[in-house]
């Protein structure tokens, strides 16, 4: 039953258009392949019939994802789609914004994130996030990473310091910053800064990371070693990612979504919509939808 | 040849065309400008010399040592400089907390865009603007007699300048909040904190500089002022230090006033060097203000 649906993936695949992979230049990594075959992912979030509303307006409707364990979901879609406002629904962050009103339900692990039995806060720690622009505390480094276990709990100092050291490291920041943890975090570079907030989420050791165009402020070499250090922790922390960028969502991630606008009934302003959910494999070389087909091969958005 | 021909057909017209009289607009209107902030400077210089020249003979111990006299060699303002701390330090505690709180609860927790938000915060901005002698009145009716009947007291004179500096204290306060990027508390939820860790640990650390300074020039407006406290026995004979919220009480501004009307050369001596005190009192708090904006900054 497996050999058989990995057999009809394998020959949709080489059944792709090959002008849209040139168009492209989609070089999938040997990592991504064997996540991607490896499609019995266990599902670790889910949503169904998500929609918000920013007072009057429908922003984004039913959107139905299922995130896996050990792999990359990438966001993509034209500006104004609803990316963000999505991913803001995976750890309760839109609950900020007084107008937006999220209906349908996010499940992660089985339980509803907008249910009586989640908290906002337990969620936001085990669901932890990443932002556009780096936002370091005015603190340390050391107390930017310090700072979300201890509004957690209480850990000892030592234990704080192993805490701060182990993050450090997963986030590939260590050796850069070990002689001067007690400088201000405003004195790294912009790509430091990133990895010193990547740093500071996964302090809290969250089960999922979603991330918001995490490179769009970064040069390509920032940039490079962002999607390197995504690709080492996604067996450890599943990623949900927002991109603007067609080749990095090719780049990196297992899985894709594309979203894209439309004008409903009544509206004035465009709705976004969830398009196409598939392997990235799928999406790039062989999508379902017509739009999405547009989209990535640069016809469209 | 041809070459430098061809450069010369291609060289533009560099040369400065602008006419005379707009030349001669911009000189005038630096000139305006210069004009403007020497006059600035030198009523200032003019003001502060003046006083020195008539205060400095009086600018000893024997001035913040003595209390009050009939004899003006022996005159001095020991219990003003005391009255003026006590109402300042009270009401600029009371209405730093009161601020503090109201600041915190419209920017960080109230529904921005509600009607009720909307019309108190354009109340406290009226508040801003009322004149003080109005808040003297009010204190005089409701604090001093009628249903407080706490008289002409130190805690009547902070009470009267904590509603004074509020407004102006709350709206300096919501500023420095406002100030503080989004970016910082989005990144603080997102790690699990609770609002109120956000705010006490983020938001109000990043925001010190901007309320400090706002405060202390609220503290220094109730240290000038002198219309209220007119009204609520300030302008007395007053030969002790206060001991407490219940006593009777004096402030520098109104030593200044009184002793500048007298007839006696020697007591306007006396007010003119309680200006000078007055000066150097408030110039002491703005530095206070400098340094502690500085300090956090560097702390970042």
């Amino acid at each position: 039953m497996v050999d058989k649906m990995v057999n009809s993936i394998i020959s949709e695949v080489s059944g792709a258009s090959p002008k849209v992979g040139s168009v492209l230049n989609v070089s999938v990594s040997a990592s991504q392949s064997s996540s991607s075959a490896n499609f019995a992912n266990e599902i670790i979030m889910e949503s169904a019939g998500l929609q918000v509303h920013y007072g009057d307006f429908l922003a984004v409707r039913d959107v139905n994802l299922t995130i896996h364990r050990n792999e990359i979901t990438a966001l993509i879609g034209p500006s104004g789609c609803g990316k963000s406002t999505i991913i803001r629904c995976f750890n309760r962050m839109n609950d900020l914004i007084p107008s937006a009103k999220v209906g349908g339900n996010v499940y992660y692990k089985g339980i509803d994130l907008y249910g009586p039995e989640a908290n906002s806060g337990e969620v936001r720690r085990r669901i932890g996030m990443v932002f556009q622009k780096p936002n370091p505390f005015p603190k340390s480094i050391y107390d930017n990473v310090a700072f979300g276990p201890k509004v957690n709990g209480k850990p000892s100092k030592k234990e704080t310091d192993e805490i701060v050291e182990r993050s450090l490291k997963r986030a590939a920041l260590w050796e850069e910053v070990k002689d001067r943890l007690k400088q201000s975090a405003f004195s790294l570079s912009g790509g430091q800064q990133q990895r010193l907030c990547i740093a500071r989420a996964l302090a809290v050791n969250p089960d999922v990371l979603l991330m918001d165009e995490p490179c769009s402020a970064l040069d390509p070499i920032a940039t490079a070693r962002i999607e390197d250090l995504m690709g080492e922790i996604k067996t450890e922390y599943p990623i949900i990612i927002v991109t603007h960028n067609m080749q990095q969502a090719a780049r990196v991630s297992d899985r894709t979504a594309f979203f894209n606008t439309e004008i409903g009934a009544n509206a004035t302003r465009p709705t976004g919509v969830l398009v196409e959910y598939d392997t990235t494999r799928k999406i790039f070389s062989n999508p379902s939808d017509t739009r999405t087909e547009q989209y990535i091969s640069g016809r469209m958005g | 040849m041809s070459t430098v021909v061809n450069t010369k057909v291609m060289q533009a017209d560099l040369r400065d065309t602008t006419s005379t009289s707009r030349k001669n607009w911009d000189k005038a209107f630096l000139g305006g400008l210069w004009l403007f902030t020497l006059l600035a400077i030198v009523t200032l210089v003019v003001l502060i010399g003046t006083t020195l020249l008539k205060g400095y003979t009086r600018l000893n111990p024997s001035l913040v040592v003595n209390f009050p006299s009939p004899f003006p060699e022996d005159a001095g303002i020991q219990a003003a400089i005391f009255g003026s701390i006590w109402v300042v330090v009270t009401s600029g505690l009371v209405s730093l907390f009161i601020a503090l709180g109201t600041a915190i609860y419209l920017e960080e927790f109230a529904d921005q865009k509600s009607r009720l938000n909307n019309l108190i915060t354009i109340n406290i901005q009226t508040l801003a603007g009322v004149p003080s002698i109005v808040f003297g009145i009010l204190g005089l009716a409701f604090i001093a007699r009628g249903w407080l009947g706490w008289g002409f007291t130190v805690g009547t004179a902070s009470a009267v300048l904590t509603m004074m500096i509020l407004p102006v204290m709350i709206v300096s306060a919501r500023e420095a909040l406002k100030a503080v990027p989004s970016s910082l508390r989005e990144g603080a939820f997102a790690l699990g904190a609770t609002r109120w860790q956000t705010i006490v640990k983020q938001v109000l650390p990043s925001a010190i500089p901007g309320i400090a300074t706002g405060s202390i020039l609220g503290v220094s407006r109730a240290l000038g002022e002198s219309a209220p406290l007119i009204l609520l026995g300030a302008l007395a004979y007053v030969s002790s230090n206060p001991s407490g919220l219940s006593s009777d009480y004096t402030v520098l501004p109104l030593v200044i006033l009184k002793y500048t009307q007298e007839a006696q050369e020697e007591f306007q001596a006396v007010g003119a060097a309680a200006i000078i005190v007055l000066l150097v009192l408030l110039i002491s708090l703005n530095m206070i203000a400098i340094v502690i904006r500085d300090k956090s900054r560097k702390s970042w």
